[in-house]
């Protein structure tokens, strides 16, 4: 299926939606928790500056990421209404805006804060944009998890721009983001199925039938429940956010539980995968919002 | 094109240059303020 040319130049409005602002909500505020929860001292102007490239370039990479998957896009319910499914917008725009939108982020990175944030950015946008949505995704059933390590960037780049040097605690944070993607997204998929079915992309549930995805929901659910306190173990953070990240967690694994171990029934409302979806959205915010308020307990405890 | 297309267009074309004209305008302000901010040597 292809889109019809456009006559008309597109709304601004389409280009901001090319930028998948709700994906970038989220990786603002990890990328932003990144920089807050580092140690050491960030001129706020900088500090901004740094958040600003990393949402540009998720911005830039979204982009590519919808010019690259228009036809596949037209053929699902929740991304048929997108500026260039729709045509609303010609194919050649959202290709150079993409692009502008990286490039610019990673030289205004290197040039305001450094090369080192600025080349990991770099990476991370040639991570999504080429190795996952035109390489991986269309090609194997392990593209979520694939894909996880492109989310999982943010605070990894926002800790190293306040650093300047690659840590364990970054990977960590890395890596915590990279365990929570798969069961987040095939709740997602086990709950829209029919859709990824449509268009070709080899989704878990339906390369690997259901009852394996559910499986594997459960072992990244598993999995993330140490992991997640790590940055406690390792001394990264303090209790506070050790307690606060094991609690969310439990709960995380908790939900997950009945949906490992389900069937779908007939006439099914999927409650249960629309729960854990819910929860793991707020599950990230607050896992990353815990990690902050345990610094800042932290800076205040050494003042006083 | 149509009367009406031709009006859409001026719309858009409107619109796009206002919000190119800001966020030049917004990047200006930002480069000055991150130039203060190197300059005055807090950087790490």
């Amino acid at each position: 299926m292809v889109a019809a040319t456009p006559t008309l130049p597109a709304d601004w409005r389409d280009f901001f939606a090319l930028t998948k602002p709700r994906v970038m909500s989220l990786v603002v505020f990890t990328g932003l928790c990144g920089l807050l929860a580092a140690p050491g001292h960030i001129h706020p102007v900088l500090g901004f500056t740094a958040v600003l490239c990393i949402a540009m370039g998720a911005g830039g990479a979204g982009a590519l990421n919808q010019w690259w998957e228009a036809d596949i896009d037209a053929g699902m319910k929740r991304t048929a209404k997108r500026p260039l499914p729709q045509g609303r917008m010609d194919p050649t725009s959202a290709r150079d805006f993409g692009v502008a939108l990286a490039v610019a982020s990673v030289l205004l990175m290197g040039l305001a804060v450094g090369w080192l944030p600025a080349a990991i950015l770099a990476l991370s946008i040639f991570y999504y944009a080429v190795i996952y949505t035109i390489w991986l995704k269309p090609r194997t059933p392990q593209n979520i998890v694939i894909g996880g390590a492109a989310g999982a960037f943010p605070p990894l780049i926002g800790w190293i721009a306040v650093t300047g040097q690659i840590t364990l605690m970054p990977i960590v944070l890395f890596a915590i983001i990279f365990m929570w993607t798969p069961p987040h997204f095939w709740a997602l998929a086990l709950f829209v199925k029919t859709d990824y079915a449509k268009v070709g992309i080899p989704m878990m549930p339906v390369v690997a039938g259901e009852e394996s995805t559910r499986r594997q929901i459960l072992a990244y659910s598993v999995l993330l429940l140490p992991l997640s306190a790590v940055p406690w173990f390792i001394g990264g953070a303090g209790a506070f956010y050790g307690i606060v990240a094991l609690a969310l967690s439990a709960t995380f694994l908790a939900l997950a539980l009945p949906v490992a171990f389900r069937k779908r029934g007939e006439a099914d409302t999927m409650a249960p995968e629309k729960r854990l979806f819910g929860f793991s959205v707020l599950y990230l915010f607050a896992l990353f919002a815990a990690l902050v308020a345990d610094r800042v307990l932290w800076v205040q405890g050494i003042a006083s | 094109m149509t009367p009406e297309e031709q009006v859409e267009l001026e719309r858009r074309r409107r619109g796009r240059n206002l919000v190119l004209g800001a966020l030049l305008l917004a990047f200006v302000v930002l480069f000055f303020f991150i130039t203060i901010a190197r300059i005055s040597g807090q950087h790490h």
